[in-house]
């Protein structure tokens, strides 16, 4: 008769969000509509960098169908998008209006906006604005001298700089030194789901609506509100199904503010839904980067200081993510080893390209790259192997917590555990490294080129400072849990039912989790940075420790019993320890207590967790191409505790996809005048499942966080991180070419250069 | 990604088709057959046709008939038709191969052979194979019919000698001797992306040596096009890596490359070297 007690942490148990996905009930922002919307065109800049001297509408008001067009004058009294992360205040006067009033700094910058009965129509009257824009000669390498943007700003508008220990004593007393000059592409995140935004004013209520809002809801209502002059209690957003973040999705952009602006100037509903041309020209772009990075040695190789100058191209003005991404770049270099002394130089540089935020891993895509490059130099001068270079010079356990001396993101960086050797160990064992390189030499002497990289990693996530969860039984004995955090399709209905189901005593299919609806909850901090399983799950572990306490203390006073004899099992209140009695539903309860079974919690944290992963990589190169194939790929990620592994292993493997497009295929490409040149599928190329290998993922729970209860650490990032890094590595090997590679992406006609140049 | 506004005509005959098109063409009328070339480049805009003929409805242009001498493939034939041999001449074999490397399957459901020709993209599949066999392109237009030669057929990237009220109404292949080989190879960044370069070749061996042997390129000159210099160097030769490394230098010699922002004509010389040579070595499997 006694029911066991249902464990949900740490099993891979079906994702509750996939039903409507999957049977096409998805709820898209496109999928929104309202009666008499008006749908809505940007006009954007064709030109770089230059004079807008004037806009002629008038064809275009002509035109049936056409209700308004706007341009700076009609928004002049909007603020410029505030910065949401790492807001210097030298960045300040760099930050974008939402369209451009007297010089255009991009290709795709808003210049104004057509409203009209359709999206047909609205793009007709789009095709018939005239631009009378002088152009200016555009700024187009981050690494040239700075120099004035514009009258009144530079190219560079701030130097970061971050360090400790003596580097300069450093380098006087090494045995030798290593330099290397390494650039990464640009790129970015790009979601199958365009942007949109439909914006709607509901003058009964008086309450102004954005629906298509995904990642940080909440900030957003804010910070447009004040933009806008409206209230947390009459401006709700509103996320539906995201298909996909990416951490470029979900930021206020200027587009998100027009809709609003519009929906409540004209009284109207306004729909906006992005298109891919624009999207890969307007969204965030990514990583563009270029190193110049010195390591200080001994004669064993290891690492007595590091030293890097780096120049971060964040494009045309500075967005939401302000200096973030240059100084996670910075912060998290370091990675898993031990750094004595350490200086890096992050010069922000301002192109006339499109702006820039983060992208997943951002900062440290780009310094993993950097870093494990630097770890190969090292390897190859002192003459040991990959591996044997990076155990010589790891953070061993007993380290941990390990301060690193550096702040990113207003954290003190603390490692909170650790085993990186292990893992390391792990990781090698799963590729079968010996065979694999038993198998290589044989293949060598058969003319292949062939070779493997490995690449190790520090990756953060759980970046608090808070997280609030509500929980309810509710009258039908079902669980509503209610969180500020959001959804860009990672699984987080699934694995909060799981905690929440857990620690309750339920089954995890009667928990609905309802994320994104400022409405719904006062405040939040949404999806970003691999924050939501640590800082979500822990407060969605203590508001239901704290429900179930109260549920206990209703029912013992119904079942005449002590709290301490009652337990939760299966949706059912049952007496523990052969206690004789009748049991009684949660329904039941529920339907006694009206109301009265409802609990929340807070879990605040001021520091964040820190997983750690390894990469193994074995391709093949074809010499006379410069293609690449990725022959073996072997993931290992300490993630503390995986909530719901087949998650976990889900997040890491379409991480990959997406490294791999960095190493390989993706990039943002520019002519000499700024003209961009990846604006479709066709010239942007994402990796497809033909290009994706087969991996093989393992994921360890070694080194659980002692920050939270269950040990938790995010997991969203570690598939991305070192991809470019493990990929240059193995292409290295296959050349026989210590150091070949040091520019990303490793495009056919690169790698053919470097072929010919052996 | 909304096109411009266009009239989109569905004639039921062929007759109806070209007077339609004969009436329209001269405001920039388009035919539309399996669109994927055409309808992605309205979405951008880059194109604004004023009507569609849609030839999708048109009886007959189904035609795929091996007559003995040539295959003739009709304007509503998709790239879908040739994933099992169309004929048990070699032939039939050589479009199999060859139409596995047109983009993906749903493209492939829907795109047309005729289409592709006639929009002409230097890295056609379908465009190097015409070529290569000098096919026969059959217009159609209320003027009559006119038959071109595929040598006077393409004129540059994405341009034809098709004239304004012409339908290209089907395209006959000569069929290949019944002992001819085939090779095939290209190289493109990503499965199912437009060719960086490619290079189709076929011949007969006749005592041990390859004889009339063909060798075309795409991708890597605004037009495909037959490599004589290239033919020179296999004719009369036995197959064989010699043989088939010296036509690759004489094709890589013989071009003039396109260039663009990521590739320079130096690594398009290169690439040409090995399509040519990797295609000979096809044959031979």
């Amino acid at each position: 008769m006694n029911k066991q007690k249902q464990k949900f942490i740490g099993r891979s148990v079906p994702r509750l969000e996939d039903r409507p996905l999957l049977t096409g009930q998805g709820r898209f922002a496109a999928d929104v509509n309202f009666p008499g919307q008006w749908a809505m065109r940007v006009v954007r800049s064709p030109i770089a960098h230059g004079r807008l001297n004037g806009i002629d509408a008038s064809a275009a008001l002509a035109m049936d169908g056409v209700h308004a067009v706007w341009t700076f004058a009609d928004i002049a009294h909007i603020p410029p998008i505030p910065f949401r992360l790492t807001g210097l205040k030298a960045l300040e006067p760099y930050q974008q209006r939402v369209m451009a009033s007297d010089f255009v700094r991009y290709v795709g910058e808003p210049v104004a906006v057509v409203f009209a009965d359709d999206a047909y129509v609205a793009e007709d009257a789009a095709d018939a604005i005239e631009l009378d824009i002088e152009p200016l000669p555009p700024v187009m390498n981050a690494t040239d001298a700075p120099g004035p943007f514009d009258a009144a700003q530079s190219t560079e508008p701030d130097v970061l700089r971050k360090g400790y220990g003596d580097v300069d004593a450093a380098f006087r007393a090494a045995h030798s030194v290593v330099a290397l000059d390494l650039s990464v592409g640009r790129h970015s995140g790009v979601p199958l789901e365009t942007r949109g935004a439909v914006g709607y004013f509901n003058e009964a209520l008086d309450r102004l609506e954005m629906h298509g809002a995904a990642k940080v809801p909440h900030w957003n209502r804010d910070t447009m509100g004040r933009m806008l002059g409206r209230t947390r209690d009459n401006f709700q957003l509103f996320e539906g199904h995201v298909g996909g973040g990416f951490g470029i999705r979900g930021e206020i952009y200027p587009e998100d503010v027009i809709v609003c602006a519009a929906a409540l100037h004209f009284k109207k509903p306004i729909k906006w839904i992005e298109d891919r041309r624009e999207h890969l020209i307007s969204a965030n772009h990514s990583r563009q980067q270029t190193h110049r990075i010195r390591a200080a040695i001994d004669a064993e190789g290891h690492i007595l200081a590091i030293d890097d100058e780096f120049f971060h191209d964040n494009g045309a003005y500075m967005r939401t993510h302000a200096a973030t991404v240059p100084d996670l770049a910075a912060a998290m270099l370091p990675g898993p080893y031990r750094v004595p002394a350490y200086r890096a130089t992050a010069h922000i540089r301002l192109t006339n390209k499109t702006p820039c935020g983060t992208y997943r891993a951002p900062g440290r895509y780009e310094s993993t790259f950097v870093r494990e490059r630097l770890l190969d130099a090292i390897a190859a001068k002192v003459g040991v192997d990959k591996a044997e270079i990076r155990k010589r010079n790891l953070l061993p356990k007993s380290a941990m917590p390990y301060a690193l001396g550096l702040e990113t993101l207003g954290t003190h960086i603390v490692y909170d555990s650790g085993d990186y050797g292990l893992l390391l160990d792990k990781a090698l064992d799963r590729a079968g490294w010996p065979q694999l390189q038993q198998d290589i030499a044989r293949r060598r002497a058969n003319g292949e080129k062939v070779g493997a990289g490995v690449a190790m990693f520090v990756e953060k996530s759980g970046l608090g400072p808070f997280d609030d969860v509500r929980v309810e039984v509710q009258s039908g004995g079902s669980i509503e849990l209610v969180t500020g955090a959001a959804s860009v399709g990672q699984g987080i209905e699934t694995a909060m039912a799981q905690i929440c189901a857990e620690t309750l005593g339920v089954d995890y299919t009667t928990v609905s989790v309802i994320h994104g609806q400022t409405d719904r909850i006062g405040r939040g901090l949404g999806a970003f940075a691999s924050r939501v399983t640590v800082m979500t799950g822990e407060a969605t572990k203590r508001a239901s420790t704290k429900l179930r306490g109260r549920i206990l203390k209703l029912a013992a006073e119904l079942m005449q019993a002590e709290p301490a004899q009652l337990d939760i099992v299966d949706g059912e209140i049952v007496r523990t320890g052969g206690t004789p009695g009748p049991s009684m539903k949660l329904t039941d309860l529920a339907a006694a207590r009206p109301g009265e079974l409802i609990a929340e919690d807070t879990f605040e944290s001021t520091h964040m967790v820190y997983p750690y992963g390894v990469h193994v990589a074995a391709v093949r190169v074809d010499a006379e191409t410069g293609g690449v194939a990725i022959e073996k790929y072997v993931m290992a990620y300490d993630v503390g505790k995986a909530v719901n592994p087949m998650l976990v292993e889900g997040q890491i493997a379409g991480g990959l996809a997406q490294g791999i497009g960095g190493a390989l295929f993706e990039e943002f490409v520019y002519d000499e005048s700024g003209e961009p040149l990846s604006v479709t599928f066709a010239d942007y190329l994402m990796p497809t499942a033909h290009e994706v290998p087969e991996s093989s993922i393992l994921i360890t729970e070694d080194a659980p966080s002692p920050l939270n209860s269950l040990g938790l650490k995010g997991a969203g990032e570690g598939g991305t991180n070192p991809v470019g890094a493990v990929i240059a590595s193995a292409i290295d090997d296959a050349l026989q070419m210590p150091g070949a590679i040091v520019t990303l992406p490793v495009t056919p006609q690169r790698l053919r250069a470097i072929c010919k140049k052996k | 990604m909304k096109p411009a506004p266009f009239i989109r005509h569905v004639p039921r005959t062929l007759d109806e088709a070209l007077a339609t098109l004969a009436e329209v063409a001269g405001e920039d009328g388009r035919i539309l057959a399996g669109g994927q070339s055409l309808v992605p480049i309205m979405a951008f805009r880059l194109a604004k046709p004023a009507h569609l003929v849609d030839i999708n409805e048109v009886a007959g242009l189904d035609k795929l008939a091996d007559d003995g001498k040539f295959l003739t493939i009709g304007a509503r034939v998709r790239h879908a038709a040739f994933h099992e041999p169309v004929t048990a001449n070699p032939l039939g074999r050589l479009l199999t191969y060859v139409a596995r490397h047109i983009a993906h399957y749903p493209i492939r459901m829907r795109g047309t052979f005729c289409g592709s020709l006639a929009h002409a993209d230097p890295s056609s599949e379908w465009c190097l194979t015409a070529a290569t066999l000098d096919a026969v392109m059959v217009a159609k237009s209320v003027k009559g019919t006119r038959e071109i030669r595929a040598d006077g057929f393409f004129d540059g990237i994405m341009s034809t000698h098709l004239k304004e009220g012409e339908l290209l109404a089907e395209v006959r292949l000569p069929l290949l001797p019944p002992d001819g080989k085939f090779g095939f190879y290209e190289f493109s960044r990503r499965a199912g992306d437009f060719a960086m370069s490619a290079a189709l070749a076929t011949y007969r061996l006749d005592g041990g040596k390859m004889t009339d042997v063909r060798v075309g390129l795409g991708g890597a000159e605004a037009s495909p096009r037959r490599i004589p210099e290239a033919e020179a160097e296999l004719n009369g030769k036995a197959p064989g890596d010699a043989a088939f490394r010296a036509a690759g230098e004489a094709a890589s010699a013989a071009i003039e490359p396109l260039e663009d922002h990521q590739t320079d004509a130096e690594y398009r010389r290169d690439l040409v070297k090995v399509v040519v040579r990797r295609a000979l070595e096809h044959s031979l499997i």
